[in-house]
């Protein structure tokens, strides 16, 4: 007798090498899948339990997760590229027009990398607003808007060096203009200006430190924030709408009608009920 | 035993070693960015010299506004002998460029506008474009220090053939 596919997976996830990875065990059970989500590494930055209303689409608009998308695509594509990208003056700028003309699904990886970049600036600024209009920035989560204006500024620095990379007149120019933006900075604007370029007009120097930013330091640390940025959303009570937010906001949220929602106060140090781990009651 | 009477100021051996070892963090980390901050400032640059050869004066007829993209200046030809201003805009950097039409000098990113004397006539440019210090080689060749500011229209910051 041929077993079925689902029995192939459940022998699968009965054996001992499975099991070795993947502790929390198996089942169905409101435990096991909340061990699941809290064992594993990945998701373990995520709150165990998710109120679907808070996953609908008019909540959040799901730009912050498409942002996290746009990134994605930018290190799945950004990576095969520095396989053909010389970031040296005399061939960097040929070796941008190999990958568009020469190189198999070059233009494609260079376009998509390009096109995602737009399209992630354009969703942190779209999430920002949406953030900021719906009140969401407001105790007890400011710190979160901090680090998302750390975000922002690690994005625009992320496009602004991966501008210079083709090395084209384009480029030249706006690095050129953007770098003497930088000197405006009183007293030590001159000294930014030369350790940003590595001397004193854009050239073999510069190019090289826009690329180790570009492709080293600044993704390194659009990480570190980012994942600090998801974390932060757990620990400051997902994404439910919190009563500091404006309450044509909450009503919008909750599908009409007012919600109390539970929050800081002296009667209240700790928060409790808002419920991270799907504890708290509606209408609390 | 255990009552021992201890100053108010006394430190237990615990937090003698923790600011021991917190100063040390931070001396290591004050060097660390010392070291940093020089190590990332190029002690040698290969760019090219401020110093310009321009050519023979006769390149340059009366009246005329010549420009040299690759160095960034303009050997200017006036009444008053030749004269060499900086091409690059005192606003953010870019290349100006030399009208004849309309007898000016324009930047193509902001729309700063200078006469030929580099003063400025319209635009974001916070200052006139600097005069360069220009004289004669022995050979006879024009060279223009572009490192080197001279003041607009004095009389050593012309050269007379």
């Amino acid at each position: 007798m041929a077993k079925t596919i689902d029995q192939h997976f459940d022998n699968l996830r009965g054996s001992r090498v499975w099991r070795s990875i993947f502790r929390s065990g198996t089942g169905s059970s409101t435990l096991k899948r909340a061990l699941a989500v809290q064992q594993n590494v990945f998701l373990h930055l995520f709150s165990t339990k998710v109120r679907t209303r808070m996953l609908s689409f008019s909540a959040t608009w799901y730009l912050g997760t498409l942002t996290l998308g746009t990134f994605l695509i930018l290190v799945a594509t950004g990576i095969p590229l520095m396989f053909y990208y010389h970031p040296s003056a005399p061939q960097a700028y040929a070796d941008t027009k190999d990958l568009q003309f020469v190189v198999s699904s070059g233009l494609f990886l260079r376009n998509l990398h390009r096109w995602s970049a737009h399209v992630m600036v354009f969703l942190v600024f779209a999430h920002m607003f949406k953030v900021f209009y719906r009140g969401a920035y407001r105790a007890p989560r400011e710190f979160n808007w901090v680090i998302g204006v750390i975000l922002l500024l690690v994005t625009l620095l992320l496009s602004y060096t991966g501008y210079l990379l083709p090395w084209d007149q384009l480029a030249y120019w706006a690095i050129t203009v953007g770098s003497n933006i930088a000197s405006a900075v009183p007293v030590m604007g001159g000294k930014i200006h030369f350790l940003l370029l590595g001397g004193n007009a854009v050239n073999a120097n510069a190019l090289l430190r826009f690329y180790v930013l570009h492709c080293m330091i600044l993704p390194l640390a659009a990480m570190f924030f980012v994942a600090i940025h998801f974390w932060r959303i757990r620990k400051d009570g997902g994404l439910y709408s919190h009563g500091s937010e404006p309450a044509t906001v909450r009503a919008n949220a909750f599908g009409g009608g007012e919600v109390k929602v539970p929050t800081l106060s002296p009667q209240n140090p700790q928060g409790q009920g808002w419920g991270t781990h799907g504890d708290a009651k509606e209408g609390q | 035993m255990a009552d021992e009477i201890k100053k108010s100021d006394d430190v237990s051996r615990r937090q003698f070693f923790a600011k021991l070892g917190l100063g040390s963090l931070g001396i290591a980390a004050a060097g660390t960015a010392a070291f940093a901050y020089q190590y990332l400032e190029p002690n040698v640059l290969f760019e090219p010299s401020p110093v310009v050869n321009a050519g023979k004066p006769d390149r340059y007829p009366l009246g005329s506004v010549t420009i040299d993209v690759n160095s960034g200046i303009y050997i200017i030809h006036s009444d008053e002998g030749y004269f060499s201003l900086s091409a690059v805009c005192t606003h953010l950097g870019c290349m100006t460029t030399w009208k004849p039409e309309l007898n000016i000098i324009a930047c193509p990113c902001h729309g700063s506008k200078f006469e030929q004397s580099g003063k400025k006539i319209e635009g974001p440019a916070p200052k006139p474009l600097p005069w360069k210090r220009i004289w004669l080689n022995d050979d006879g060749d024009l060279l223009v220090d572009r490192s080197t500011d001279v003041p607009p229209l004095a009389r050593d910051s012309f050269v007379r053939v």
